[in-house]
């Protein structure tokens, strides 16, 4: 028996195509953002006021300014045009690359697998995540462990600017690392390892506590994924502004 | 506060069929469903549509309205304008019986390939006691009413007819979940999930979740949690090392 003959790929009559359009739009722009900001290896340290932009850090190479490298100079010096995030950058982009909700995103968006629901998808064969290369995607866990090491670096960075008063980009840094926090928490490897593998919560009322409390974030995933990555850019560009003179920090305490 | 409407309505079953134009009234309250009886009994006697409850409770009535899989019954005629042209088919992915009839014995199919619940030997057919909030994920999956939408829109079998050997589609990976997470379920439901009803084809972009009349997270609460069993037991060192120290 065959299928209703319908030649149309679909019949939505919505503009379906905005979505992934917007989504596809904003991650490029987002990425030609990183990008510069990673290969230009300048203005991430804030020295009077101990500014180190989450995107540096932590920054473990014998290039870093001395006062940022917080945990030492692991590296030597990268050759040629490599800048000291492409250490850490690979275990940032992996955890995003990986997360369900990025995913969800690329895949409508950039590969239109699907476009839109109900959109017929361009491509004749599917696969999935059933093959290399995408079968890695469940990998997610190991770059969430990761990506949570970065966040605790990233938390003590943010304190220790504490160090030299209180300014606007403590402030910025601050909120920084809450959203990346509640990103980070949000996360559903983090909402199963906390308690989503068990069978029985009752029999653990600790992580039964915590997984409740995990799912109310992980409702908020994507709003988080999207609040995340856009304020790391801005507290980037603010720690870039203020690093290279353009302005100058708003301080409150001293 | 009634009007003319415009439809348009796919006719026709497995030989063949297009869009048939028609003008209809329409009156204040009213759901898709109604203008199709209305169709049926002025100008169409003999379309086809399968539905009974009326209520968004019995999962007949499913089909597209305007490319969008819904439920007939529950779509009300108010969301649209009053010039809109309103285009309704029957539902893509399953092979055609006549006008907005499908035939949807896929799924009856899907459903025997998941093995039945299976309690501890040691205890009888009344003797299930349980918490509820071990049983509350396994409930959210009970409210499904088997409209199939999930599976219609699901673009692995909908795009890609050779798929549907594989894949299960989200409405059975859903019911492996379901039993997954019963407390009282034995059988391991991780590695079945995985290679006889391919959660791996699943690209967790949420068109099931998008359709389902009942709002069940399909997605968020069901298959993620699936995917995440699946790496727990194929691909995490870390809890296999955990569960060797601290023997859960
Ligand atoms: S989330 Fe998975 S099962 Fe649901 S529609 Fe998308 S690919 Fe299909
Ligand atoms: S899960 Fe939702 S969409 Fe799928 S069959 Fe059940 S009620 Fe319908
Ligand atoms: S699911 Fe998005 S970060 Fe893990
Ligand atoms: S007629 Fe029962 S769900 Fe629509």
């Amino acid at each position: 028996m065959a299928r209703a003959e319908i030649a149309a790929r679909t019949l939505r009559t919505d503009r379906w195509w905005l979505p992934p359009l917007t989504t596809f739009v904003g991650l490029l722009l987002i990425s030609i953002y990183a990008a510069f900001r990673t290969f230009q290896g300048d203005f991430y340290w804030v020295d009077q006021y101990h500014y180190l932009t989450p995107m540096y850090s932590p920054c473990l190479t014998e290039e870093c300014v001395p006062a940022a490298a917080h945990f030492g100079q692991w590296f030597p010096a990268l050759p040629g045009f490599l800048t000291p995030p492409v250490i850490i950058i690979p275990f940032l982009l992996g955890f995003r690359i990986t997360c369900y909700y990025y995913r969800k995103a690329y895949y409508r968006a950039a590969w239109a697998s699907p476009p839109a629901c109900a959109v017929a998808e361009p491509h004749s064969k599917y696969t999935g995540e059933t093959k290399f290369p995408l079968i890695a995607q469940n990998l997610h866990r190991y770059f969430f462990y990761a990506a949570s090491v970065l966040l605790l670096i990233n938390i003590y960075d943010a304190i220790l600017a504490f160090g030299t008063g209180v300014g606007l980009g403590n402030i910025i840094l601050l909120v920084n690392v809450g959203l990346l926090a509640a990103y980070t928490l949000s996360c559903h490897s983090c909402r199963h390892i906390a308690g989503g593998r068990l069978k029985h919560f009752s029999k653990h009322p600790v992580r039964y506590w915590m997984w409740t409390q995990i799912s109310k974030l992980n409702n908020r995933h994507m709003l988080l994924a999207w609040t995340s990555l856009i304020f790391v850019c801005l507290t980037d560009l603010y720690v870039a502004l203020v690093a290279s003179g353009t302005i100058s920090d708003l301080r409150f305490i001293n | 506060m009634s009007y003319q409407g415009k439809f348009r309505v796919w006719r026709g079953d497995d030989s063949g069929g297009a869009l048939e134009d028609f003008t209809v009234e329409v009156n204040e309250g009213e759901v898709v469903l109604d203008i199709i009886h209305r169709l049926q009994a002025t100008q169409a006697p003999d379309l086809a549509v399968r539905w009974n409850c009326k209520a968004g409770k019995c999962g007949s009535c499913s089909a597209e309205i305007n490319g969008r899989p819904r439920l007939l019954c529950m779509t009300r005629m108010s969301v649209f304008e009053e010039s809109e042209t309103i285009t309704v088919t029957p539902m893509r992915t399953f092979p055609i019986i006549r006008d907005l009839v499908t035939d949807v014995s896929f799924n009856y199919t899907k459903a025997r390939e998941v093995p039945s619940f299976a309690p501890p030997k040691d205890l009888a057919p009344g003797e299930y006691r349980m918490q509820q909030v071990d049983v509350e994920r396994s409930q959210e999956f009970r409210k499904c009413i088997e409209c199939f939408l999930c599976q219609n829109t699901c673009h692995v079998v909908r795009d890609h007819e050779e798929n549907k050997e594989a894949f299960s589609g989200p409405r059975f990976l859903m019911r492996v979940a379901e039993l997954e997470m019963h407390p009282l379920d034995t059988a391991d439901r991780v590695d079945q999930a995985q290679d006889d009803h391919g959660l791996g084809y699943c690209n967790i972009t949420k068109c099931c979740s998008e359709v389902c009349p009942e709002h069940i997270h399909i997605t968020d609460n069901a298959l993620i949690p699936m995917k995440e069993r699946v790496a727990d037991r194929k691909y995490d060192p870390i809890v296999w090392l955990g569960n060797k120290l601290f023997k859960r």
